[in-house]
């Protein structure tokens, strides 16, 4: 509830510029030489200390993504990429692997505290104590890991996280300390050559996070990544590995921004979460990417992989994701459901207005017998935005009494955007029950009408009624991202009507 | 005080209202009367501000200030509330959010501090109690599921949250039981005093027994043919306005 009032303050607040997570760091860079060949793949892991399993690994994947086609069935529009254009690693000058946040450059700490991204595990600490009047609503601490172009350059609470055996840091970083996990579990979602993005990542993936929770453990906090690109003409190709061992609880966040410019950059993520016996792992996404300007000049491309097995019996991967920002969006957050009775869930708002393009959904695979899944998709476009829900549920021969419920709701604001939605069933079971909803609504004007008799804005208004429209999806999000993500909405929205 | 003066407003190029001249004196109730599309809802909207009712002519004052020339948010600031005949339900929004974002924003806009949420709570809850309303209303989707009756009892509530200097009641008792009749009327008559005044539209003297307007007016062919007191909301109901249709 008071999040409404909060987006409203909020958007009071940006009254000229409405991205305002566009300002860029003036730091100190290194960078690779422009290009990408098989030097470079050996530069990154070079640059990483990588053992030699690892740079073959690239290697195999460089050689794969070569021989592999740019994917044209999306419904997105863009010029060629030249992938000769840009750079492939770019990373503060400072020494290596800050050991506390002390050593972390002080330009760096001043750009997060900016993004309003917590990296003093005391300030946040105190935060708890202060809340202690109503501690439902106490801030629940969140261990970060802040990736800034091409290197995580701190994470927090790693020690507090140890106590428990729980292992969240760089991936750089355990490679070197965990190599047998991260060799076993690496590729095992998504091989190198599952699409030509996913092996691009794969050849040159510079950093991300990654998480391990040992068996039957319940993760204490939030993790989180902070993925921030500031560097110009450099691609940001991250790697997140998730291991959720039998038992074990964890809840995950990622949230992006980007500095305002004219020219298109490419995201190309790979993420993979591996959940044994009765794991859980919620992973959830505020994506705010700069979607480039009202004419839609620069802005990211977000072209992602993202794929969670669930291996384990009873075990459950839950995908929400809030995509607000990008030029383009091209991501299918998808759950492999092969442990019996385990579970995929995947809520999705996507919004695109201005000349923003969404081609976003999910795959659900059922293998195991009474495996379930649901997918809530909301599509909201505005001005010229194109929006389309593209989402595959297949449900295999051995799939007995597998269940699954889909529901694509689109939200059309003006009369120059477009909705789409496009969903595959293949279904080789005949004990499986799947469903399909879908709708397509506008915001109507005795809404909006009710809504300023009432007093609000146009823009307040329709912030309201989005959010409304959004609700099962926002309520999965962990509180903190909720608030956050309620104000993307209207922020994002803001000169889409009147 | 609420001054309408040779308003004249249509509806897709096609004129309804044809000359309305009306004076709410501060702290009167005042009905408006007559047969379905005569006009009355119409000039519910145009004084609300709500788009396609176009002024083509005329003048609506309250308090001295000029309601045709603002925003629908800016009236709702300056103390204009309609309660509406069809409230609109908002799927997803809470009631609790809607409202104490209307309230809000109308206290920020007269420059008054902003209720936090526990603040809020007290106050709604405090004012659902007097009329008689479960606070379990206030969980549940803007109207959504809403009975009729319940609709219209949260029109009330509403009204009861914002504190307006004039409001407009469409039809508020139609659908109603008595009980529920009595709630909206108690509403109403609470509201009552030197601060307040309201513009009751009603097709039924019914509502009439329990709020008892200072004046009563007849709009018929989007024009007011005949003014009154109590007595005459009585007449209408025993002759029917096709006697006034004649008189007139
Ligand atoms: N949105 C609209 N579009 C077209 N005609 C309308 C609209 N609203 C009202 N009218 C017409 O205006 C006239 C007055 O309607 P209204 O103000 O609703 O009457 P009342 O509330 O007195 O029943 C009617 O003839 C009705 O058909
Ligand atoms: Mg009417």
């Amino acid at each position: 509830m008071p999040a409404v009032t909060e987006t409203i303050e909020t958007v009071q607040a940006v009254t000229d510029s409405t991205y305002k997570w566009g300002f860029e760091t003036d730091i100190e860079m290194e960078f690779a030489p422009k290009g990408l060949s098989e030097d470079i793949v050996r530069f990154i892991s070079a640059k990483k200390e990588e053992p030699a399993w690892l740079l073959e690994w690239r290697l195999r994947a460089f050689a794969a993504w070569q021989k592999m086609e740019e994917p044209r069935w999306p419904s997105v529009k863009y010029p060629p990429i030249d992938y000769q254009d840009a750079y492939y690693y770019a990373a503060p000058k400072q020494k290596v692997g800050p050991k506390s946040l002390d050593e972390v450059d002080p330009e760096l700490l001043r750009t997060y505290a900016k993004l309003g991204i917590p990296l003093r595990e005391q300030a946040i600490l105190a935060g708890v104590e202060g809340a202690g009047e109503s501690p439902a609503e106490g801030r629940m601490p969140i261990a970060i890991d802040a990736v800034f172009d091409s290197v995580s350059v701190a994470t927090t609470f790693k020690d507090r996280l140890a106590k428990d055996g729980i292992i969240f840091c760089p991936i750089s970083e355990a490679v070197k300390t965990h190599p047998e996990l991260v060799r076993k579990y690496l590729g095992s979602v998504v091989p190198q050559g599952d699409n030509f993005f996913a092996a691009l990542n794969s050849a040159v993936f510079t950093d991300g996070s990654f998480v391990y929770i040992p068996k039957g453990v319940r993760c204490p906090m939030e993790l989180s990544t902070y993925f921030r690109i500031n560097a110009k003409s450099t691609g940001q190709f991250e790697r997140t590995l998730v291991i959720a061992d039998a038992g074990s609880h964890v809840s995950y966040l990622e949230g992006c921004t980007a500095p305002m410019r004219d020219e298109n950059q490419l995201h190309a993520a790979v993420v993979e979460l591996v959940a044994m016996d009765d794991a859980t792992i919620k992973y959830s996404t505020v994506q705010n990417w700069y979607p480039g300007d009202a004419e839609g000049k620069g802005g990211i491309y977000n072209f992602v992989t993202k794929r969670g097995a669930c291996r384990g019996a009873r075990s459950k991967i839950s995908w929400t994701q809030v995509e607000t920002g990008s030029a383009i969006t091209w991501k299918y957050p998808s759950c492999i459901l092969q442990g019996e009775d385990s579970v995929g869930e995947f809520y999705s708002v996507a919004i695109t207005n201005n000349y923003q393009q969404a081609d976003t959904g999910t795959k659900m695979f059922h293998i195991g017998p009474r495996t379930k899944s649901t997918i809530i998709s909301k599509g909201i476009s505005a001005g010229h935005g194109q929006n389309t829900y593209r989402g595959l549920v297949r449900i295999g021969a051995k799939a007995t009494g597998a269940r699954n419920f889909t529901q694509c709701d689109s939200l059309l604001i003006g009369d120059l955007c477009g909705a789409h939605t496009v969903p595959y069933i293949e279904n080789r079971c005949m004990t499986a029950k799947v469903e399909h909803e879908a709708t397509t609504s506008r915001i109507a004007e005795d809404q909006l009408f009710y809504c300023r008799q009432r007093g609000l804005s146009q823009e307040d208004a329709v912030g309201l009624i989005v959010n409304g429209f959004c609700r099962e999806v926002l309520k999965e999000l962990p509180m903190e991202f909720a608030v956050e993500a309620q104000k993307l909405l209207q922020i994002s929205l803001e000169g889409s009507v009147g | 005080m609420l001054e309408i003066k040779g308003l004249t407003a249509e509806v897709d190029g096609k004129p309804i209202l044809k000359g309305v001249d009306l004076i709410v004196p501060q702290g009167e109730v005042h009905a408006i009367m007559g047969p379905n599309g005569s006009g009355k809802s119409t000039l519910a909207y145009v004084l609300s501000g709500r788009d396609g009712y176009e002024v083509t002519g005329g003048t609506a004052l309250l308090h001295g200030q000029d309601l045709l020339a603002m925003e629908p948010e800016e009236r709702a600031a300056a103390g204009v509330f309609l309660a509406f005949q069809y409230p609109v339900e908002l799927p997803g929004v809470g009631n609790a959010t809607f409202l104490r974002t209307a309230l809000n924003a109308i206290r920020r806009a007269k420059g008054e501090s902003e209720f936090d949420a526990m603040q809020f709570l007290k106050l709604a809850r405090e004012r659902m109690k007097a009329l008689s309303m479960n606070d379990e209303m206030l969980k549940r989707g803007v109207n959504v599921g809403f009975s009729g009756g319940e609709k219209k009892r949260n029109e009330i509530l509403q009204m009861a949250l914002l504190q307006p200097k004039l409001a407009i009641l469409d039809e508020t008792d139609s659908g109603l039981d008595i009980d529920a009749l009595k709630i909206v009327a108690d509403g109403v008559n609470a509201m009552r005093g030197p601060d307040f005044s309201a513009l009751v539209i009603t097709h039924y003297q019914r509502l009439l027994d329990y709020i008892v307007p200072d004046r009563v007016h007849v709009l018929m062919g989007g024009r007011i043919v005949r003014s009154g007191g109590p007595e005459l909301a009585k007449e209408l109901e025993a002759q029917g306005y096709g006697a006034i249709q004649a008189a007139a």
